[in-house]
């Protein structure tokens, strides 16, 4: 039999005996559903009147003229509700898994927005709702931890492995083999066995749509590049859909470098990682020689992951979008210097882009436009960057 | 035939699993013989991974204390090839995809060959993705143990239709680890194998009792038990090769009278 969900090599569906019928029964549940106008409009009225989209495009002017370069546009998915992208992909799993007929979503997080987002979901539609979370970032951002049980959802920490979100997936995973007739997986990125990476996109490519539309209206023409950050991968891959066939739109995805790519301590899966088989699909993966999954490291909790969605792998590639690495001294400096210059504090997941547009816009010319991704906002950040800076701030 | 049919041989089967390297493979190699001493009719060994999605905390526990030791791959195939001197029962790996993808399909198929390996055991290669690995263990007569589970429902048949070596009927939802009860109905499953292959069917997932043992026996053709040993093992450490051998005689004399 053909394996199906597959990005070039990548993707396919590599999970256990037990999770195949649910796996099926979720392709063809989306697959009747994606394009059905009843599903589409409750989905529409979720996003506009609930998670206030569209999302603005804003002209980030004093960027711009600090940078001296490139015209920067802020694609701001940190003002969607809950404060961040990842809204757009847990409203429409939990609706597919309404009509379904679950009753329960399970979640993984890491830095806890997909875990709020999920919670979110879940307080709104009356399900049931268990969020894992990696102990270590429990810790790190302990405020959504509560956010998420004030929403109503419990959540477990997860103290195997690096206790980290490539452990918060595993444990959902295995959750999900105990549990299935009333439990929807409800997967935070592009990535897992399909037909996750495609569904994860799908809800996700609304970035572009809107940001490509909003982007002629005020230009009257394509953007040059287009910067996101990069852990699973469904920010970018939601920013940079729409431009896919758009060839002459640079797609750049900031992946988090930690103390560097020369270094252990690192999350840059395309820069240091390479082909391998894991969390259900074939990607990149950081990995020994003999397979096994290293322990990765970055400051962002919710880039800390050792792999990357099958889709970004494939553009990578063929070559159609490039992933550069992003240190943490980068991406905290971008975090301090986006919120000083144009007053607006990043999540430090989306402060890698604006790192990496800090970067290139003084290299290009005035004409030229770049528009940054900021999935997500920073204020859950605050007190880990205080310590970064050798405050002492606790929540 | 399929040198794991032997292991159908003398009544129901008794399949213990033991993870290679834990506490050390000094050890292993003593709980593999006397495993097999004991009456054990087919070992699996695992080879340890770092993120076993399909185990439960014991096992995950034994891949971790194997690879904080220094187990890998290569250390495995010299272990298993100095195992064959003596240990005559199939043998077959368990272990995850991304183990033998990485060290290269071919390369790890033709090693499994060389070494004395049977079969292999990847619970994270479903039906549909068999054909990441099947040309080349079918080159090197390596055969690919497939599981099915108590929700693979019209997937049985299509899946035992393909099977060889033996099928690996998963007793209950969730990962593996000691259960109290089992409640799928397996009768039903191994009915629907029965009907589309001759392969032989043993059930692994949350057995560690006789008396269960005993009566899964008595519905399939044998019993495979891994957290269950895991944990002697983790008890008893360089101590275990004894306790895990008069575990498996008792196991061993239970599923025989089913």
């Amino acid at each position: 039999m053909k394996s199906k969900g597959r990005f070039g090599v990548h993707g396919g569906q590599y999970i256990p005996e037990t999770l195949m019928n649910a796996i099926n029964e979720l392709e063809k549940a989306y697959d009747r559903y994606k394009n059905d106008p009843e599903f589409n409009r409750e989905l529409t009225q979720l996003f506009n009147e609930y998670a206030g989209r569209p999302s603005l495009l804003y002209y980030a002017e004093k960027l711009t003229k600090e940078l001296g370069g490139a015209k920067i546009y802020l694609k701001r998915e940190d003002l969607n509700h809950t404060g961040s992208h990842k809204i757009n992909n847990v409203l429409g799993q939990a609706l597919l898994a309404k009509k379904m007929g679950k009753t329960r979503l399970i979640a993984e997080t890491g830095a806890g927005q997909h875990g709020v987002a999920t919670a979110t979901a879940a307080a709104l539609l009356g399900m049931e709702c268990v969020v894992f979370m990696g102990e270590e970032d429990t810790k790190r951002q302990a405020l959504n931890v509560y956010r998420m049980k004030l929403l109503g959802s419990e959540v477990i920490p997860v103290t195997t492995g690096t206790a980290t979100l490539k452990d918060a997936v595993s444990e959902a995973m295995r959750e999900w083999t105990k549990r299935i007739s009333d439990t929807h997986y409800c997967l935070g990125s592009v990535m897992g066995p399909h037909p996750f990476p495609t569904i994860v996109r799908d809800f996700q490519a609304i970035i572009s749509r809107e940001s490509r539309q909003q982007i002629l209206d005020k230009e009257g023409r394509l953007p040059d590049a287009v910067i996101a950050c990069v852990g699973g991968g469904s920010n970018a891959i939601g920013s940079f859909y729409h431009y896919i066939p758009d060839e002459k739109v640079r797609l750049i995805g900031c992946e988090a470098a930690g103390r560097g790519i020369d270094t252990f301590e690192t999350a840059a899966t395309v820069n240091t990682g390479k082909i391998g088989i894991f969390h259900g699909m074939k990607s990149y993966f950081c990995q020994d020689e003999y397979g096994q999954i290293a322990p990765v490291y970055s400051i962002s909790a919710g880039l800390d992951y050792p792999g990357v969605g099958p889709e970004h792998a494939y553009l990578h590639d063929i070559g159609r979008a490039e992933y550069v690495p992003v240190t943490d001294d980068e991406a905290v400096n971008a975090f301090e210097y986006l919120s000083r210059v144009e007053g607006i504090i990043p999540a430090i997941e989306s402060a890698h882009a604006v790192a990496y547009a800090m970067k290139l816009a003084p290299t290009m010319d005035k004409d030229k436009i770049i528009i940054i991704t900021i999935s997500g906002r920073g204020d859950k950040d605050c007190a880990a960057i205080a310590r970064y800076r050798g405050e002492d701030i606790y929540e | 035939m399929s040198n794991i049919r032997k292991a159908f041989e003398n009544g129901k089967a008794f399949i213990p699993f033991i993870t290679c390297g834990d506490p050390d493979l000094e050890t292993t190699a003593k709980v593999v013989r006397a495993a097999a001493d004991a009456g054990a009719d087919l070992i699996e060994l695992g080879i340890p991974f770092s993120d076993p999605t399909a185990e439960g905390p014991v096992i995950q526990g034994a891949n971790i204390r194997a690879l904080a030791v220094g187990v890998t791959t290569d250390k495995i195939f010299d272990f298993v090839t100095e195992l064959r001197r003596d240990v005559k029962i199939p043998l077959v790996f368990m272990t995850y995809a991304n183990v033998v993808f990485s060290y290269g399909g071919e390369r790890f198929m033709s090693r499994c060959k060389e070494s004395g390996i049977d079969g292999i055991i990847l619970p994270d290669l479903p039906y549909e993705e068999k054909d990441e690995f099947s040309d080349v263990s079918k080159k090197y007569g390596v055969e690919m143990i497939s599981l099915i589970a108590p929700t693979s429902e019209d997937r049985a048949a299509m899946i035992a239709k393909d099977a060889e070596g033996f099928i690996y009927i998963v007793s209950s939802l969730g990962v593996t680890g000691v259960r109290s009860e089992i409640n799928t109905d397996i009768s039903r499953i191994v009915k629907v194998i029965r009907e589309n292959t001759d392969i032989p069917c043993a059930v692994g997932f949350g057995i560690s009792e006789p008396r269960q043992a005993q009566k899964i026996a008595g519905i399939s053709d044998g019993a495979i038990v891994g957290s269950a040993i895991i944990k002697i093992i983790e008890q008893y450490g360089k101590d275990s090769p004894y306790y895990v051998g008069e575990y498996v005689r008792l196991m061993k004399e239970a599923v025989i009278t089913a």
